[in-house]
């Protein structure tokens, strides 16, 4: 069988005695879409963070893209996108300046950063925007530029944390249909999201409760198991238990 | 890689506003307000004359004392005891003796010693009033020279020497003396504060994020950030000398380049304390109020207001572990003085240490996985 393109071997963030992410084991198979799910708190920022490369495990293993993320941090970076829970492409540059900033920090250089500054642009229609200020842009809009601009690189993995947070259902449908057309090309996705039919979406779903991984599998199985008739059921029942939260 | 890094950032500085009416605006507005606002030009200095002589010639001395419009003559005695007195009652800033044989020694030995002792309360007008003295003096007659004395009843008082920068100051002009040094300040407070507040601010707004989840090599970063304020400081530097000579009149006596490329030394610096100081900081106010506590150290032990030679030990000592001490000398000496390279080597030795350690602490610091 194919190695796993992200394995995490009892993963574990502790902040001073507070453990963040508890010992948490899992595989990722390459091309998958990995919905990762839990409420607030439940630890997944912190999880998807070690996984990036951008926090170090206090204990535990994980090796993405075939790196160990504790030792070779910088090499994990090369080989995944990021779109992190806040907004982060530059609100005071254009559209255009934001793709040729993140294209050229990954190491794109013109005549192919120019084509796919091209085809992005294309791709999210927004050609006629491209010398607009990020800033000035609706939200939906923006969300799909930084999930554009975060496979810019055709990066192996790409990690998204609450990438359609705010937006109104017909913007997210959109947004799912540029992942499922990444996914396409063979970019695994590991996605959080506190939307239950965006769970439906995945090929396979964990459940975070308390930074422990209380669930892993298929959305089917997952409603099988727990005898529910949705991915809402199913993570009202794990996560009702929740001692976290906000 | 760092053509992005520098593409971005100078894009971004070209688009705010703030940034670019800061430096616009800020030497004007330093340079023209701050000299006249710290114009430290005493008149009316209470001066005690202790006459053992009472000779024609220590007549004519106190007259063109007096003449100068500086001192008011507020005692006139022969016993010494008594002009400390007023001294201590803070009716004379300064007390000049001359000695018995003050006329004769100056006709027949062609030399002669004066004695000052000044009241350190009014540190900054018994200062000038002495450096005032010493001016005058001179023209006067070279042959004077003055010892300085300190009265037993005052064990505080400093010694206070006359700072060799007021003999290339001969006229005692002080906005001429004040705006190297407002110069320097401005330097310093748009190199720091904006270096300081840059990198906080990506940490806030989160793009920071984005940059430390991609290969960018640290250093590089850094870079990046350095080398945009580097440019710009420089810019405001310009802008500062051509205010000082359109204003003043003011035109560096030294060389040039001299000049720039330790204004250049300096600013990376300074400019790798605001960096330091912002991987330290997570919000902007935290990076403001401590750049603004060392500027403030900085700028008041920087010989901008309070010569380094009537401070304490103490804060002496400190003050040569502020880069803006030494550039608020080196451009007095190379403004107003015309001072070499040779002149200004320790000083540029000093700040280039500052700027390796501060810079390297930058890097090592600043961390893209925590
Ligand atoms: N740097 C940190 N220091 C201390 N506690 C933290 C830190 N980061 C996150 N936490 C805590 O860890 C828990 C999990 O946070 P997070 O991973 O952001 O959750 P989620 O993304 O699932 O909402 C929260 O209780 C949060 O307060
Ligand atoms: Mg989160």
């Amino acid at each position: 069988m194919e190695q796993p393109i992200i394995q995490a071997d009892k993963l574990t963030k502790r902040f001073g005695d507070f453990v963040a992410t508890d010992a948490i084991t899992f595989d990722v198979a390459r091309g998958e879409i990995f919905g990762f799910l839990g409420a607030n708190g439940a630890g997944k920022t912190t999880a998807m963070r070690m996984l990036c490369g951008l926090s170090t495990p206090s204990s535990g293993r994980a090796h993405v893209a075939g790196f160990d993320v504790a030792t070779h941090p910088e090499d994990v970076k090369q080989n995944i996108g990021y779109m992190s829970q806040k907004f982060s492409l530059y609100e005071n540059l254009t559209v255009a300046e934001n793709i040729t900033f993140f294209g050229g920090i990954y190491g794109l250089r013109n005549p192919v950063l120019r084509d796919k500054r091209e085809q992005l642009l294309a791709r999210l229609e927004l050609e006629h925007a491209a010398d607009k200020r990020v800033g000035s842009l609706p939200l939906g809009w923006k969300q799909k530029l930084a999930f554009s601009v975060a496979i810019l690189h055709d990066p192996k993995i790409v990690f998204l944390d609450e990438p359609t947070g705010g937006v109104d259902p017909f913007t997210r449908r959109q947004f799912w249909n540029l992942l499922y057309s990444a996914a396409g090309q063979g970019i695994t996705v590991f996605v959080t999201t506190h939307y239950m039919d965006e769970a439906e979406y995945c090929h396979r779903v964990s459940i975070m409760v308390d930074g422990r991984m209380a669930a892993l599998d298929t959305p089917r199985r997952l409603k099988e198991t727990y005898g529910a008739a949705s991915m809402d059921d199913v993570f009202y029942t794990l996560a009702r238990g929740a001692q976290r939260g906000e | 890689m760092l053509y992005f890094l520098l593409q971005k950032e100078f894009r971004q500085i070209f688009r705010n506003r703030t940034i670019l009416a800061v430096v616009l605006v800020m030497p004007l507005i330093q340079l023209i307000v701050l000299p006249l606002a710290a114009d430290y030009e005493v008149k009316n200095i209470n001066l005690c004359i202790v006459d053992n002589d009472r000779s024609p010639e220590a007549q004519r001395l106190t007259q063109q004392l007096t003449a100068s419009g500086y001192f008011r003559l507020t005692g006139y005695t022969a016993s010494y005891p008594e002009a400390l007195a007023l001294l201590e009652a803070d009716r004379a800033d300064v007390v000049l003796t001359l000695p018995q044989d003050f006329e004769r020694g100056l006709m027949r030995d062609g030399g002669q010693t004066l004695s000052l002792a000044v009241n350190a309360i009014n540190g900054v007008k018994a200062g000038l009033g002495a450096a005032y003295i010493t001016t005058i003096l001179q023209t006067y007659n070279n042959a004077v020279r003055v010892q300085w004395v300190q009265p037993d009843r005052f064990p505080a008082t400093p010694v206070l020497k006359v700072a060799p920068v007021y003999w290339y100051n001969p006229f005692l002009n002080y906005r001429v003396f004040m705006v190297p040094g407002v110069l320097a300040v401005l330097v310093t407070m748009i190199g720091g504060f904006l270096s300081a507040l840059n990198i906080v601010q990506e940490k806030e707004v989160g793009t920071i994020e984005q940059i430390n989840v991609s290969p960018v090599r640290k250093h590089y970063f850094i870079l990046g950030k350095l080398l945009p304020f580097w440019v710009l400081g420089n810019v405001v530097f310009t802008l500062g000398l051509l205010v000082a000579r359109v204003v003043y009149g003011i035109v560096p006596m030294g060389s040039m380049p001299l000049l720039y490329g330790f204004v250049t030394l300096y600013l990376l610096a300074i400019l790798g304390l605001g960096l330091l100081i912002s991987t330290y900081c997570e919000t902007q106010q935290q990076a403001m109020l401590i750049t603004f506590f060392f500027m403030m150290v900085f700028i008041l032990l920087g010989g901008l207001f309070t010569p380094l030679d009537s401070m304490p030990a103490w804060a002496r000592a400190v003050a040569y572990c502020s880069p803006v001490t030494h550039l608020i000398a080196v451009m007095r000496m190379i403004i107003l003085k015309g001072s070499t390279l040779h002149d200004v080597l320790p000083a540029a030795g000093i700040v280039a240490a500052m700027a390796l350690v501060l810079n390297t602490w930058a890097i090592v610091h600043y961390r893209k996985t925590s």
